[in-house]
């Protein structure tokens, strides 16, 4: 790997010779579209969206295809190349349904995001439309291949970072789209429902079924945390909205999954809301084969420490035990081995790490 | 781990062992296959039962269940006696290989795969694949630790590791994965009955003087307590009076769980705080209601040893509040003032308290996003490999270790080998995963996997319902016919109340990790009019 200098729209950039065009300028703060492309990816060089000129070359090169190399000179934002986007999304939304507003992704799609960077809204491409039917074949995932631009990320998602081959393209020519071979559902491919073909796709084509018509990008709050599952600590985003998560997603390129995550992770955070959560304390009335009933938290924190005051003066400290949690956070842990060993005055205190 | 998580994609080979990665560990798993498609990392999985990385493995071993001893044995034997061992390693880094070595003479790669029922050419060539390996990593969870021979099969692990030098470099390593989001964590901050927070040893008088000054507290006990079992059994002789057991539910998770229940009843006041009324809640006699983890500040560990942060994104349903909270409010009530519980405070006081915290804290977590432990210091980057150079002890030690079989092996009367395990959709007991609309539809209920042959004589059909019954328990499930266990062997996932596997297994124990066997046991099926008089009663 060697250090390459080179200038993208005027500006000088020194990056590394592993770097695409496409990478260089995102590294440089220079925007430069793309569809087909994605981080967790390797560059497929489909959609043409992210054509920029480079001095020399013969015709137009793909940035996000393109490697960088020592005194290039690149231009990403010429006349030319904003006249030849705007027919690439001209051409792809004559073929697109224009039902943004009920749309679960506007606000949260590159195609939109283009259309809108680039002015088109009606197009000089009048042809024959599909229209597919969509497709929610199983709890989790929703598929309307009216959306789909081709690009190809679900296909190579699943079959390059989940490791899966879940979708193909199947039929030709026009009718081209990302199935499922022989038409099957979801539930009778392999498919591990890890929704990275959900995270990845760029406009409304899969989307994740528990979300839809919950909430907009801009009307959630997204708050960074880690997956309260496995061990792997994946890192998460929950979308917020009146109080109430309405979708995970994970941050491209952060933590332990860049971005990937299971269908747990994705998927399982309904707990937090269901009607069976505990909302006060309970106390069980009339000894041990009584009934639990619902008691303030004084009374319930009071029979707690006499309880614990009656063993330690009658028994011992070590006639207390504690189980801490793998559940819980680091903070919570500690003051629990806390108030065994300093309040209490026993070691009796464990948790289920070996289960 | 040893290594991280990202370095596993840089292994020339990586065996699996115990580990149904891509359901237990899904990211992990991910990573595993990525090394396997993308770099032509040579992938070695045993494992008993058809797990989905057999399909991106060279080579599957199908080992008995609790034969790991053995098998690992005989891939050092054949490591030893074909000259791929790592002499420079052995000779710079290591002790005890002398008595190791002649132990593992024992077991020719023959009368290994005898104990395994195997052929003893997939253990010369997994031997020979991992041995000539750049960097060879080892995965291992729960399948190899959840044995009575846990220990012996984690040294047997690392003496293959030593025995081949792939320990403080790149690619390699052992690497346990940790069942739950916090289990390191958990152990980190002295949930252990023998330790304070990063594995200051309670019997050390220079570390308790220094958590009674913090504390505040004069005396602080030197004896270790008791571990989870011990306190079971406590509890039932009626040593142990209040047990008090936070965002745990051990009626489910623990093994022979007819014990635990009579302990549960026995105990005299049992205190259980958790976000709902679980299997173990509903034995309380008082239940504290407390904060999900999207309802609280913190920090979790994670299996790689990252620390990252968890925030609060929405407010505790009702009257529910933070653990945090909750515990102080108790000290409180016991004479004892925790003072003002924000999280970053206590953070604060794990980091000046523990060593390898030292230079954790919620300042640069926000900046930095990720902070390996050891971490001593606020300049110390963190650390994502363990033993470069040197190993924390000083030397590897070798350990020479004997193939025991497992507490219980079948017999007539329980003829087949019980194993259990976790599922993708759902998680450890459950009590959240089912309460998900989608993913309990996904899966919603709980099937024991029996091979073809087995389901030909006993008369069963895919779908039918069976039972199963062990020296401990019974319970009555769908039956799967898949030819991904053996003859012999059925598996039951153990995240199903309402047949709980654990109603089965065996509370025999590791002697020194005091792990329950819940990976072997032996069972017999019962089917057709058989099976019908078999209940499980829910709690
Ligand atoms: S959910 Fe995951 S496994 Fe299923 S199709 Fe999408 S990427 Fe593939
Ligand atoms: S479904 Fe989405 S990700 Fe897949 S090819 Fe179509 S637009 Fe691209
Ligand atoms: S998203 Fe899945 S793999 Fe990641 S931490 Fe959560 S449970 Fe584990
Ligand atoms: S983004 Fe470069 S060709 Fe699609």
């Amino acid at each position: 790997m060697e250090q390459v200098r080179l200038t993208i729209d005027g500006k000088e950039v020194v990056t590394t010779s592993d770097r695409t065009i496409l990478e260089a300028a995102r590294e440089a703060g220079v925007r430069v579209p793309s569809l087909c492309y994605e981080e967790r990816m390797d560059p497929y060089g489909a959609c043409r969206i992210c054509l920029v000129e480079v001095e020399g070359a013969r015709g137009l090169l793909p940035a996000c295809y393109t490697k960088v190399t020592d005194g290039m000179v690149v231009r990403t934002a010429t006349e030319d190349l904003a006249r030849i986007r705007r027919t690439i999304l001209e051409l792809i939304l004559s073929d697109h349904p224009k039902d943004c507003m009920t749309c679960e992704s506007a606000g949260d799609c590159e195609l939109q995001d283009l259309a809108y960077e680039y002015g088109v809204k009606e197009t000089s491409y009048k042809g024959e439309e599909h229209h597919y039917e969509v497709l929610a074949d199983n709890p989790l995932i929703e598929r309307d291949y009216d959306k789909c631009i081709l690009c190809g990320r679900c296909i190579r998602i699943c079959r390059e970072v989940q490791g899966v081959g879940v979708y193909d393209f199947v039929n030709r020519g026009f009718e081209s789209v990302p199935g499922i071979p022989y038409g099957k559902p979801m539930t009778e491919s392999p498919c591990e429902f890890c929704g990275q073909c959900v995270s990845t796709c760029p406009t409304g084509a899969i989307i994740s079924i528990p979300s839809k018509g919950k909430g907009r990008s801009w009307q959630v709050e997204k708050v960074r945390t880690t997956c309260p599952y496995c061990g792997c600590g994946c890192q998460l985003d929950l979308h917020v909205r009146d109080g109430e998560i309405i979708e995970v997603s994970s941050p491209v390129m952060v933590g332990p999954g860049e971005g990937n995550l299971c269908v747990k992770g994705r998927y399982g955070y309904g707990f937090v809301h269901h009607p069976d959560r505990l909302t006060q304390p309970l106390v069980r009335k009339g000894g041990k084969g009584g009934e639990l009933v619902p008691a303030t938290w004084e009374e319930a924190l009071g029979a707690v420490a006499g309880h614990i005051r009656k063993a330690m003066d009658e028994g011992g400290p070590d006639s207390v035990a504690f189980l801490a949690s793998a559940r819980c956070t680091n903070e919570e842990n500690y003051l629990m081995q806390k108030l065994a060993r300093a309040v209490v005055g026993t070691n009796n205190v464990d948790h289920c790490a070996r289960l | 781990m040893t290594n991280s998580i990202d370095d596993l994609e840089k292994a020339d080979c990586i065996l699996v062992i115990g580990s149904n990665t891509t359901e237990g560990h899904p990211i992990i798993g991910l990573r595993i296959k990525r090394a396997v498609m993308k770099n032509g990392c040579r992938l070695i999985v045993a494992e008993p039962r058809h797990i989905r990385l057999c399909y991106y493995a060279g080579q599957w071993i199908r080992q008995k269940p609790g034969t790991d001893v053995a098998l690992l044995n005989g891939m050092m034997n054949v490591i030893l006696s074909e000259g791929l061992a790592d002499e420079d390693f052995i000779r710079e880094r290591t002790e005890g290989f002398e008595e190791f070595r002649k132990t593992v003479e024992q077991y020719p790669p023959e009368r290994a795969a005898e104990i395994c029922g195997v052929e003893a050419e997939e253990i010369r060539r997994a031997a020979r694949t991992f041995a000539s390996a750049e960097s060879a990593a080892i995965v291992y969870a729960m399948g190899i630790t959840q044995h009575t021979t846990g220990v012996d099969n984690v040294l047997s692990l690392a003496n293959l590791a030593m025995l081949t030098g792939n320990l403080g470099k790149e690619g390699a390593g052992v690497n346990p994965l940790r069942g739950q989001n916090n289990v390191q964590g958990a152990c980190d901050m002295g949930g252990l009955p023998n330790v304070f927070t990063g594995y200051q040893p309670v019997s050390d008088p220079k570390v308790r003087e220094k958590f009674e000054a913090a504390w505040g507290v004069d005396y602080l006990p030197g004896n270790p307590g008791l571990t989870l079992t011990e306190m079971t059994d406590a509890a039932h002789r009626g040593d142990v009076k209040v047990l008090y057991i936070m965002g745990e539910n051990p009626v489910i998770s623990d093994p022979d769980i007819r014990h635990l229940k009579e302990a549960l009843e026995r105990v005299e006041f049992l205190v259980v705080q958790d976000i709902f009324l679980t299997e173990t809640a509903a034995y309380a006699d008082v239940v504290l209601p407390s904060a999900s983890f999207a309802e609280k500040e913190g920090t979790f560990t994670n299996t790689d040893r990252r620390v990252q942060r968890v925030r609060k994104a929405v407010e505790p349903p009702g009257e529910a509040r933070e653990d945090s909270w909750i515990i102080a409010q108790v000290a409180a009530r016991l004479g004892y003032d925790m003072g003002y519980i924000s999280a970053e405070k206590v953070m604060e006081e794990i980091a000046s308290l523990t060593p390898s915290y030292g230079g954790i804290s919620y300042q640069r977590l926000e900046k930095e996003g990720e902070l390996r432990w050891p971490c001593p210091d606020a300049e110390h980057p963190g650390t994502p490999i363990l033993h470069v150079g040197k190993f924390t002890r000083g030397k590897g030690l070798f350990s020479a270790v004997e193939y025991k079989p497992p507490a219980e092996e079948p017999d007539e009367e329980y003829p087949f080998i019980l194993t259990t395990g976790r599922l993708l959709a759902h998680y450890h007991t459950g009590s959240m995963t089912r309460r998900v609309e989608p993913l309990n539809e996904l899966v919603p209920r709980n099937r024991v996997w029996i091979n073809p042959a087995d389901a030909e004589r006993l008369g069963v059909a895919d779908g039918d319902e069976v039972g199963l019954q062990s020296r401990r328990g019974a319970i009555k499930l769908e039956a799967k016919v898949t030819r991904k266990v053996s003859e012999g062997v059925v598996f039951v996932p153990f995240h199903f109340g309402e047949s709980p596997a654990n109603a089965l297994t065996n509370s025999a124990l590791d002697p020194v990790a005091k792990i329950p066997e819940l990976k072997v046991a032996a069972v017999r099926v019962l089917a057709g009019e058989d099976a019908k008089g078999v209940t499980y009663d829910m709690a």
